[in-house]
């Protein structure tokens, strides 16, 4: 048999850095094959992209390859001399990087950047090199190559410049290519479109494929093969069906139970509401079979080794729930358990049954946290603002936002955007209002309106019943204590001079007026609650993990008892095993607090597992908007529809649902008239579209015209509807094309 | 683009017209009476009265301003008080010198200094970059005429090579003057090299850090192509606000290498009609070194959008 296309053996990396080497990859073997893809799986500090740039030879001047050989088809690069890689770079080996706009140069055309490779590997003179590039855009399904060309990377949007980045890298069918999270920093919809050209073209030319993500669902949809890494070790490897229907490691069990599966039901319907649906039931059974309620993430507790002081035993024994004295004792080697099935886990039999899974997967509880309850201690203004959670309470909704529009940019000029357009929602106490949408949205802008950190250009909001001034220097502290917000960066969130407690007990302070004492016992229980330990009181955030920097910010932003908390992609930063957890905790201080949530992300599958209600936004408008489970089902809204379509599941069994959006070529935001969406909306009808705002349509039948302002249209406004569509298409005709298509 | 250019014309007409203002108020409340001046001590309330008047100088502020800006605008740029001369030729005259010592310094330290920038960046911590960083700014705080006489020990006493004095007739062309150029030329490049060569390697760290040059680096390019078609056009954005800075003073900040080469350049005809108070003087070379400053920043505006396409398409 001849050898594989790409194959490391045995290879580890360190760094030298001023504190000491850092063994960032240890003794790893991988191997691909000539049109094959390896998923290579792991989360941050896993030693995923140094490993693929240590088996390329590209390595930053502090980094040494300890042992181990990287061959390309027998040809061993690790010993060749550094002179000789740019003839192997480029044109036998490709890359593709995470960030586009990072990765093209920022003052040379796509044209000229894309005929460097004829011209450097091909041997083609300009000219040719263009046609040649033109002919590769053309080949990936671009409607119009020669207008891209001549333009520069920031007029272009990012998948786009992403499709240019990935036509550069495979222009000159190099024998294998690295592909470091290249969807990572691009629009669901944008990744569903950049994968399937990928696949594509990846099939078209039996190019070898190493696909760094820490995405699973990406992985499920591309790989034939997965890799999974952790702390610098590969723990499992196996085909991609039998990974992800059977683990053998229980690091990749708790990864993939880390993550909320789109369609695994929602909090609105736990069976405690008495009211499943058919797709929640049957999550519901598949989760019984594993002993995990679907209710639950999965997380994984703990942290990863420190370099210096690695385990002798299995790498992963400090965090697994099935460790045994033994597993300590030596580093187990990867091992071919079952027939094309790797594992280094020594219990790898006991994931075989459905107990031992259950077993091993670890579920935090709340059990032995004390709950959250309201502060006794606070003084005056809290008995004027806190609602008493009560049964009834439900009805009345806490937040309430009209019409609320933000314009930037002067009036009637081509730079005046709306970036809200009469956005109307209402959210409940103890419910979550999920806000979903991709970049530019105007999801982040919503959300800062309602916190006062933006000047509405028009509408209003409620808290309590109450009208809130648009501006939050004029809202005072008691309103500043019931409304609350937490950032996506928990970095850029805290004062990098000031200590974890004195940053809970500011708060505690102004807004509650504790005395000193009080707050920093407040400030503690506070610690306690979200789960971080109490020695971290002094430190300073810089000391913090970024799951527990995110924990602090969300006890910060519970300080006061908020009746309202905004969560602004409160988990994108974080890695898998850290976001589950962050999900647990915000879903449990909503049952303790009774506090309503508004949960903006791009990912539905979170949001589906959060939220009561939901809403889509497109370009500034609220698209549809109504109960999860009747979003999350048709009929849809069509940009919905694509969305859901987009998500990449983890299950690579899934069948993939073909409706794509086209890839937009410009940068630039202009707003469409008409429908926003129309331009790329796969279900357009015509003129109406183009033309006419589209009417809501309400679950009951109703169909509010666009132009009627929405607060006049009675109590059943499309924001409280059960479900409401704004869309030329009548819903039995959304229903129709939906449930066959 | 068009639009670009056209919005920083307009800003150089306004800064023109905005320091023009200055320098004339400036100009007024100098110290001493210009009839005191011109007549002496010794002459009578009258006379100087009646010149006062002659030259406009009893009118308000505000009439004298416009008077004068018409003038200046019309190239009526008034004689000078100390010697009589026309202020306009002389003015010119010394902007041509200056412009010509200015081109030659120019075209030795900027390219000098970028090409030993991105040397030293790219082989960053090597000692050929201790020797490039430590050596450029050992020059910067060696006082211009210590350079410039060590210069002349060197080339014009020892070797012979070069005048020591560069005191050439007016009206002389750039060639027949090229020799007494060099000297000057170099002691300002050597005091202004270490700027160019600092701003360069700094920026030319920092894209090098970049992941679009590791992008480069992995395409097989050659060191050559990466640095020179990749790295250079985006380090030498920081670089050019710099030099453009450096030009303005360059034209009409280079008093003390102008007298020690005797240079007849801006510089020292400045320092010529400040000691003498000589106001149509000063008048007419700050508002010139105004101008060229504007100007070089323009085309360092320009230069900046040329380089970087997210500017020049907006």
């Amino acid at each position: 048999m001849a050898p594989p296309t790409f194959q490391v053996q045995d290879l580890s990396v360190v760094y030298e850095t001023d504190s000491g080497p850092v063994p960032a990859a240890r003794r790893i073997s991988l191997s691909v094959d000539r049109g094959e893809t390896l998923g290579l799986v792991g989360e941050s500090g896993s030693g995923k992209t140094t490993l693929a740039l240590a088996a390329i030879n590209y390595l930053p001047a502090n980094g040494r390859v300890k042992q181990g050989a990287s061959r390309l088809n027998g040809l061993d690069l690790l010993r060749l001399p550094k002179r000789e890689m740019p003839r192997m770079w480029g044109s036998r080996i490709g890359l593709v990087s995470q960030d586009p706009r990072s990765a093209m140069n920022p003052t040379l055309t796509i044209g000229r950047q894309l005929d460097e490779m004829g011209c450097r590997h091909l041997g083609l003179g300009r000219r040719e090199a263009r046609d040649l590039a033109l002919a590769m855009l053309g080949k990936m399904g671009m409607s119009d190559p020669p207008s891209v060309v001549g333009r520069y990377p920031h007029q272009l949007s990012g998948g786009m410049l992403q499709l240019c980045a990935i036509a550069m890298a495979l222009l000159t069918h190099p024998e294998v290519v690295i592909l470091d999270e290249p969807t990572t920093s691009l629009d669901v919809t944008t990744q569903a479109t950049v994968l399937d050209v990928l696949t594509e073209l990846k099939t078209e030319l039996q190019t070898a494929a190493l696909y760094i993500t820490h995405n699973l669902g990406v992985i499920a949809r591309v790989a034939d093969r997965v890799a999974v890494m952790y702390a610098g070790e590969m723990l499992e490897t196996a085909g991609v069906k039998a990974l992800f229907a059977r683990p053998l490691h229980p690091y990749t069990l708790n990864l993939l139970r880390c993550v909320p599966h789109l369609g695994a039901g929602a909090r609105a319907e736990r069976p405690k509401d008495g009211k499943a649906s058919g797709i929640t039931r049957a999550a519901a059974a598949e989760a019984d079979a594993s002993g995990i309620p679907s209710a639950r993430l999965a997380s994984i507790p703990g942290s990863l080794p420190p370099w210096d002081d690695l385990p002798r035993g299995c790498i992963f024994a400090p965090r697994c729930p099935l460790v045994m004295d033994f597993c300590r004792v030596s580093r187990p080697p990867l091992v071919e358990v079952e027939p094309l099935r790797w594992s280094t886990c020594l219990r790898w039999q006991v994931l075989l049954s459905d107990e031992g899974r259950a077993q091993a997967v670890s579920v935090e509880t709340r059990a032995g946290v004390p709950p959250l309850v309201e502060d006794t201690r606070s003084r005056g203004p809290l008995a004027d603002g806190g609602l008493q959670p009560s049964q009834e309470a439900v009805s009345v909704p806490v937040l309430e936002v009209k019409d609320a529009t933000k314009a930037f940019g002067p009036a009637r000029s081509r730079a005046h955007v709306k970036a809200v357009d009469g956005a109307s929602l209402s959210v409940p106490q103890a419910r979550t209002f999920g806000l979903v949408g991709e970049s530019g949205s105007g999801k982040t802008t919503l959300a800062r309106v309602i916190a006062g950190l933006e000047l509405p250009s028009s509408g209003r909001i409620f808290l309590a019943g109450e009208s809130l001034k648009p501006s939050v220097g004029a809202r005072g502290p008691h309103m500043l204590r019931r409304l609350q917000m937490v950032f996506q960066s928990p970095d850029g969130s805290f004062n990098p001079r000031m200590t974890v407690g004195r940053a809970l007990m500011r708060p505690l302070m102004i807004m509650n007026r504790l005395d000193r004492k009080n707050a920093r016992e407040r400030a503690l229980e506070l610690l306690e609650a979200v789960r971080v330990p109490a020695s971290h009181f002094d430190r300073y955030p810089s000391e913090l993990s970024g799951g527990e920097k995110q924990r602090v910010a969300i006890a910060r932003a519970f300080a006061g008892d908020p009746d309202v908390v905004l969560c602004d992609e409160p988990i994108s930063s974080l890695d898998v095993s850290v976001q589950s957890s962050v999900i647990n905790l915000l879903a449990d201080l909503q049952e303790e607090a009774g506090t309503a949530y508004l949960f903006i992300s791009h990912d539905l599958a979170v949001v589906e597992h959060l939220s009561h209600r939901v809403g889509v936004m497109y370009l500034g408008k609220l698209m549809e908007i109504g109960e999860v489970a009747k979003v999350l089902a048709p009929p849809y809204h069509p940009y919905t529809e694509a969305l859901l379509s987009a998500v990449p599941v983890p299950d690579p069994t899934a069948a993939s649902k073909p409706v794509r959006l086209h890839v937009s070529v410009s940068s630039s935001l202009g707003i469409p008239s008409g429908c926003r969406f129309h331009p790329r909306c796969p279900r357009y009808l015509g003129d109406i579209c183009r033309l006419q705002a589209p009417p809501w349509r309400l679950s009951d039948g109703r169909v509010i015209p666009a132009l009627a302002p929405t607060s006049a249209a009675g109590p059943d406004r499309p924001a409280e509807a059960a479900h409401s569509i704004s869309c030329h298409i009548p819903l039995e005709e959304l229903v129709r094309l939906q449930g066959a298509g | 683009m068009r639009g670009f250019i056209a919005r920083r014309l307009a800003f150089v007409v306004l800064t023109a017209l905005l320091s023009s203002m200055v320098v004339f108020a400036a100009t007024n409340v100098l110290p001493g009476d210009v009839a005191t001046m011109i007549l002496g001590r010794e002459a009578s309330e009258q006379a100087k009265d009646e010149l006062r008047s002659q030259l406009g100088l009893d009118k308000p502020l505000v009439v004298q301003y416009g008077h004068w800006l018409g003038n200046m605008a019309k190239g009526d740029w008034g004689d000078s008080l100390s010697t009589g001369q026309d202020v306009r030729s002389v003015a010119l005259q010394r902007l041509r010198n200056s412009a010509m010592l200015a081109l030659v310094a120019f075209l030795m330290y900027v390219p000098l200094g970028i090409f030993l920038g991105v040397v030293a960046a790219w082989r960053r911590d090597s000692p050929l970059d201790q020797v490039i960083s430590t050596g450029s700014l050992a020059f910067i705080g060696l006082p211009e005429f210590v350079t410039g006489v060590l210069l002349i020990a060197l080339f014009s006493r020892a070797l012979g090579w070069l005048p020591a004095s560069s005191a050439i007739d007016p009206g002389s062309g750039f060639f027949t003057a090229f020799p007494s150029l060099i000297l000057p030329a170099l002691t300002v490049s050597l005091t202004s090299l270490a700027y160019v060569v600092r701003m360069t390697r700094a920026s030319t760290a920092d894209v090098l850090q970049t992941d679009y040059v590791r992008t480069a680096r992995l395409k097989g390019l050659s060191t050559p192509s990466i640095l020179f078609r990749h790295v250079l056009r985006n380090s030498l954005l920081p670089t050019v606000t710099v030099v453009a800075a450096g030009v303005g003073w360059l034209m009409g900040g280079l008093i003390v290498t102008e007298s020690v080469f005797n240079y007849p350049g801006l510089g020292r005809l400045v320092l010529f009609a400040i000691q003498r108070r000589d106001l149509p003087l000063i008048q007419a070379t700050t508002i010139l070194i105004v101008v060229i400053f504007v100007l070089a920043n323009l085309v360092a505006d320009i230069v900046y959008a040329l380089l970087n396409p997210r500017i020049r398409y907006r």
